[in-house]
This record gives C-alpha cells, structure tokens and sequence, in this order.
C-alpha cells in the first residue's frame, strides 16, 4: 500500500540524511521525499511517499519516531488528507501537436509558462495520479523533460501537525 | 565571568557530569583536549593502543558498572578505528558517549589532513550524533549526548568537535539538565496493557518467560526474579540476559536460541504463553520467525516501540521501561483473583524436566585431550561463580554462555548482537578499571586474541590483573564447525597457522604467561592463576581441535529441530579435520 507520512523535523544539518539513511539502511523504498522550512525556523517539514505491507509501515514509522531529529509525524493515508505535486514538464510544440497539447493543457488545468517555436513549458498541479494520466496523454507530443515536486499534503480538518 | 577554551570547558564538563575515566588516544585534531586533560585531575585518562580497544574498554566499563563509558579520540583514522566499537555498543544498547577531534571548522569539507565526515560515518550506528558548530554550544551538547545516551533505550552517542572550537573562549557554565522536545522516552507502560498480561499469564497453561539484555541495562534483575519465583514459571534468558536470573535456581532452564539448551528451546517451541522481556527476537533466538512459538499468545515488554513486532508479531505490546512494567505487573498479580493453573504447570514442569533429563550440555570427561568445557567449568568452580567474565566471539564464547553459571546481572560480558572478535581483552581492561579488587577473566581464543592483543601492553601500564582463558584450538573454532556441517568439511582459511608462542609474547609485554596440554593440569593453573592478585596471567590452554558447540539450531530452523552432541545422542564423532 502507499502510504503519505508527513513529518515535523528539527531544522538541522544532517536531519534530512538520517531519514534517508534510515530508509536505505533498513531496505524500506522512497517513492518521493521533499522537505522545506516552515513558518517556525527551527522546524522543517518533510513529506515522504513509500510503499509497504501494514507491518513495514509501522516499523517505518516506529524507527522515523526514534530519530532524535525527528519531533512529530502523521500518517496521512490514515485519514481523510490533501494531497498536491507539481509538474513542470517540457514537451515538443510543432504541427498538429501544437494545438493538441494546448488543448490537452486545458482540459488537465494546467498553465503553459514558456512557449517557442518548438516546445511548450508546462506547470500543472494535482494529485501523482493526475500529473501521471497528463504525462501519459501528452507523451505522444514528445517530452523533452520532466520535474516533479513529490507529493506534499495535510490532513482534512481543523487539526493540523504542530508542536 | 572568566572565559574558558573549548578544551577547558570540555573536561569541566566532563567532571561536572561525573565522568571519572576516559579511554582514548592523541592526536592533531585533539591535542588541545589533551593539553586541558593534562593540566587537571578530576578526570583520569587511559592510554589504549589502539582507538577499538579505547571503545571496547569503555563498553566494559559500562555493562559492568552501568554507568556511560567515555572515548576520546581523534580526527580521521581516531575516529575510523573507533567505529567497530561503536556498532558494538549500538547493537547492544550500551550507553557510550564517544568524542571524536574533527579538522578545524574552516577546512571540514576540504579533505583537510586526518579529516572525515565522522558524523556522516556514524550515523547508521549511534543513537543520536552531534557536530559541534561554536564554543557556546559545546557544554550543553556534552550534556545532551550524556542525556540520550543514558536514557531511553541506551546506546552509543558521538560527538564531533572541531579543533578551533576548542581553541575558541566563552563563559563556562553546565546544564543541570536538558531538555529535548523531540526526544521523551516512555518509561511507564499502560496499566491496560500490563492488566491483559497478567490475564494472559495467569491462564496459560505451559507458560514461558523469555527475558534479553533489556533487564540487565535496566537494572531490574531483582524485580524479574521476584516476578519468576512469583508465579513458578520456567525462566529462559538470551545471550545478552544471562546473569539477570540466577543460574541456580531451579526455575532457569537455560540459555535459549541457537546454541541454548534442550529444555528452553524444546519449552519455547510447546509454551502457550510467552512473556518477552527487554529481549528483541534475534535471529540467533528466533530461528524460524515462521515456527516460532507456534502455539503461543506472546507479550512483550520493551523500552523500544521499534522493537516490538518487528521480527515476530506480538500480541500484547508493553511500552516502558521493564522495571516499571515488572513492578507493576506484580502489584496487579497480587491483587488478581486468580492464581497460576497449579495442576497444569506440574505437567507442565514434568515435561520440561524430562528434556532436562537430556544433559544437553553432556561432554567427554574422559578425553585426553583439554576440553574446553571442561575450563570454563574449572573457571566456574574455583571461581564460585563470582568473577566478571569477558569474552570474544565464536565457540569460546558460547561455552563460557552455556557452562559458566551467572548469578547475578553485569558479570558476563560479550559482544552479543555485533559478534565482535577482538571485544574481549579491551573490554575486561574497562571492567578491571571500574572493580580493580575483583576476579575479571576474559575468555578467549587464539583467533579473537589477536585482533586486539596489542592491549596487553595497556594492560602493563595500568597494572590490570586480568585472567586471560586462551582456549587454543588452533582453529577459528567457530567457522570450522559450520565448515564441518554445512561445507562438507572445507576447512577454507580458518586454519590459524604460525600462531606466537602465547607465552612468550605475555612475558614480552611484561605478564605471566602459562601453557597447558592436559586436562590434569588445568585445575592447578587456572588456581595458580587466581592466586597472581596482582597481575595478568595468560593462560594458553591447547584444546581439543574437533570439539563443537552442541546443541545447535542450524540457522534459519526452527526450535524444535536441535542437533545434540555425540554425548547425547550418538552421531557421528570420526572426523578428519584439515
């Protein structure tokens, strides 16, 4: 199962190397990782994407509590939760296809960012599942390149991951 | 207020936190260190030869006394040769706080001279580790490192600090304690939890108790022997967790696990109930995750969530520390209702007891050759089963587990979930430093001696009377059996040709040194040796080549498929051998 856990973490040197340390060390898979600051300075926030049965999420999680860097975290496919990427993806923009990717953007509610005479650059954003289905409908333009955010998300509601 | 250097400010800290004795080794990056240690007298330093030994050491003086064991070495290599003993301790929980010298602040990142990313190298085997970033910062990060690593689960906890950090002035002043938002270990386990247990426990019918290492670094020996008397229920320990019930009493039925005795493992495999204590279902334990306990509700105290259903699901999880959890739990026996199934555990006991009556630990007494059996019960014996005994790792090790009889927790010694050769001698130095007036052996062989036989000569500066137990089988024992059994008897590379005159090289480095080939003369040295109070006597005894550890799962087997010996059951005992 996929699972989204969500993580406060001490703005630290190293912080983002023992999770990831932990993940190689112990065999668990990173689908995505992103980590950036947050309103209080001296927190991060990290959101991770794995994949795992029921006992290696909770091992996960368990061995992510034990970290000392690491002050709090939820499991957010445990609940109902938001789930966002963003895409910014590159495709060739030439004959017929020039129409048709635009169209495509559109239906997707994407935005083009860039054009030339050859390629449009496009910012999309949604759940992976929407970003996978456009790549998957634009691929035929021919996709020069792809970055992706990974996943960040909150949990629906009024509470919120704090100290 | 005066100003200090980093350096001063470190061994203040130090002695402010109570550290009595540090085992290290010099160098560039920690020479400022060492000029402060050198201009006081609070704390004693130790001159090991090589930083491993200074780890090991410190690792003894920890499992032995229960407090934190203190390293300090330097940048680079101090730091890499550090790191074997550092994974030691983190393996089994030992409460370590290792300060390794790093490059001055302004070249880390340059491949500046002895320079590497110590934090980096030790990440995977600490608990936690601390680059120290300013001079400000440097007391209270020794008190943090001091803090998570006594706490808690206990484990090793490095502290990385740059050279002109120590250089570097500021007022001096140490925390009386810390506070870490992000690090509160659960000490008290849920009273439901516990409430279920009892209800479990107080049910079964064929019930067992398996308790690790957990116990002895939780100081709750007492408690659990209460507990077991309590309810009369079989107590079975792991490596890590002999000496925490007593061997004599009759309620012990061993070690468990690959090399434990007939009647725990056969115990475990037919229990109904199993209380886990403070243990963390190892392989070396488990064997076969699938066929473990098969008929067993099993509960599981531990300090450590993690540790809980990682190897085996359990069903009654108890978080917090065991001696709570036993204390309570024994506060809820007694006001239960209900009292252990009288009639089932006498069945229960006269099935154990005819597993008992296997002798699985039977062995040749008429042999001409040493048995090494037969010195670790000599040891046992003419020491009354009070000495500390260290150990390195392999055959020796689980003879010294099966057939010296601890009493009491913190007096056996080993190297348990890293199986680190080379542990034993380093690690009696750190006990014989903390008891200097008590018995300390390190039981041994001539394989794991050598890995860090240069501590002999540490052992001459500081007047350690250890009892080295050499039982030289002239052999990586252990590697040869699993040869023997599972390679058809290739014998690859665990020959330990051109072996030293042990003797001599003891006398070298300023010891006694003894020799004995027969098993009439082991008595009498092992006395001799006893006698010496005031120095270290080696004692190389030659062993029986084909001698094996028995019983014996096979790796990956499940408990109930043991091979005994050939004085248990009759197989084979003609073999060649390289």
């Amino acid at each position: 199962m996929r699972h989204i856990i969500s993580i406060l973490l001490e703005n630290e040197s190293g912080a983002l190397s023992r999770v990831a340390g932990l993940f190689s060390a112990r065999g668990y898979n990173i689908e995505s990782l992103t980590v950036a600051p947050t309103d209080d300075s001296s927190l991060s926030r990290m959101t991770l994407v794995t994949r795992g049965s029921d006992r290696v999420i909770e091992q996960i999680t368990k061995q992510l509590n034990k970290l000392v860097d690491v002050v709090k975290l939820v499991d957010l496919t445990e609940g109902p939760h938001i789930e966002r990427e963003m895409l910014l993806i590159k495709v060739k923009a030439t004959g017929a296809m020039r129409e048709e990717a635009k169209r495509l953007v559109d239906i997707f509610r994407g935005r083009i960012l860039d054009v030339t005479d050859s390629a449009y650059t496009i910012e999309m954003t949604g759940d992976s599942s929407k970003l996978d289905s456009f790549i998957d409908a634009i691929s035929s333009a021919g996709i020069i390149e792809v970055v992706r955010s990974g996943v960040s998300g909150l949990t629906r509601g009024d509470k919120g991951l704090k100290v | 207020m005066k100003e200090l250097t980093g350096a001063e400010i470190f061994v203040r800290s130090l002695a402010d936190e109570g550290v009595e004795l540090v085992f290290g080794y010099p160098g560039g990056a920690a020479l400022h260190i060492y000029d402060a240690l050198y201009q006081q007298d609070r704390v004693k330093h130790i001159l090991v030869r090589h930083e491993q030994g200074a780890t090991h050491a410190a690792d003894g003086y920890a499992r032995s006394t229960g407090k934190p064991g203190v390293v300090l070495v330097t940048s680079g290599p101090g730091a890499t040769n550090a790191v074997t003993g550092i994974a030691t301790a983190y393996m089994d929980s030992i409460p370590l706080v290792v300060f390794t010298g790093q490059v001055a602040s302004h070249l880390i990142g340059d491949d500046a001279f002895q320079e590497v990313d110590a934090v980096g190298i030790t990440r995977p085997c600490v608990k936690h580790n601390f680059l120290v970033k300013s001079v400000e910062e440097l007391a209270t990060t020794v008190k943090k490192a001091f803090h998570i690593a006594t706490t808690g689960r206990p484990g090793p906890v490095v502290v990385d600090i740059p050279k002109d950090i120590t250089a570097n002035k500021c007022a001096y002043s140490y925390p009386k304690k810390v506070d870490i938002r992000s690090y509160s270990p659960v000490t008290e386990g849920h009273p439901g939890q516990i409430k279920r247990a009892v209800e479990v426990l107080l049910s079964a019918k064929r019930p067992m108790i398996y308790t690790g290492g957990g116990v002895v670094l939780d100081n709750a020996s007492e408690e659990l022997t209460k507990l077991v008397r309590m309810l009369g229920y079989p107590c079975t320990n792991t490596l890590m967790g002999l000496g925490s019930f007593p061997a004599s009493d009759p309620l012990f039925v061993g070690m468990l696990g690959m090399h434990g005795t007939y009647e725990s493992n056969m115990a475990m495999h037919a229990c109904d109930a199993l209380l886990a204590i403070g243990a963390r279902f190892d392989d070396r334990v488990t064997g076969d995750v699938e066929k473990f306990c098969p008929d067993a509700r099993i509960i599981h105290i531990d300090i450590d969530p993690s540790s809980i259903s990682k190897t085996v699901p359990v069903e009654i999880p108890i978080v917090g520390s065991v001696k709570n959890v036993l204390k309570e739990m024994m506060k809820q026996i007694k006001a239960a209702k209900k009292e252990p199934d009288a009639a089932a555990l006498k069945q229960w006991w006269k099935q154990i007891d005819t597993w008992r009556n296997m002798n699985c630990l039977g062995y040749d007494r008429k042999s001409e050759l040493i048995k090494p059996q037969y010195v670790l019960e000599t040891l046992h014996r003419l020491t009354q089963g009070d000495a500390f005994v260290t150990s390195d790792v392999g055959q020796h090790q689980m003879w010294t587990a099966q057939f010296y009889k601890f009493e009491k927790p913190r007096r056996w010694i080993n190297s348990g979930g890293l199986g680190t050769m080379g542990f034993g001698l380093p690690a009696a130095m750190g006990v014989q430093m903390a008891h200097p007036d008590e018995t300390v052996v390190c039981v041994t062989g001539e394989a794991s001696i050598q890995m860090c036989i240069q501590e002999l000569s540490t052992c001459r500066q500081y007047d350690l009377p250890i009892k080295i137990v050499n039982l030289n089988n002239r052999y990586m024992g252990m590697v040869r059996q699993w040869q023997e059994f599972f390679y058809d008897r290739r014998y690859s590379n665990s020959y330990m040709d051109a072996l030293p005159d042990f003797v001599k090289l003891a006398e070298s480095y300023g010891h006694i040194g003894i020799q004995i080939e027969k098993p009439g003369d082991v008595e009498g040295a092992i006395k001799e040796a006893l006698a010496q109070k005031d120095r270290l006597v080696f004692m190389n005894f030659i062993t029986d080549q084909t001698e094996n550890v028995y019983p014996m799962i096979a790796a990956g087997k499940p408990h109930n498929e043991m091979h005994l010996g050939p004085c248990v059951s009759p197989v084979d005992t003609d073999r060649e051998l390289a």
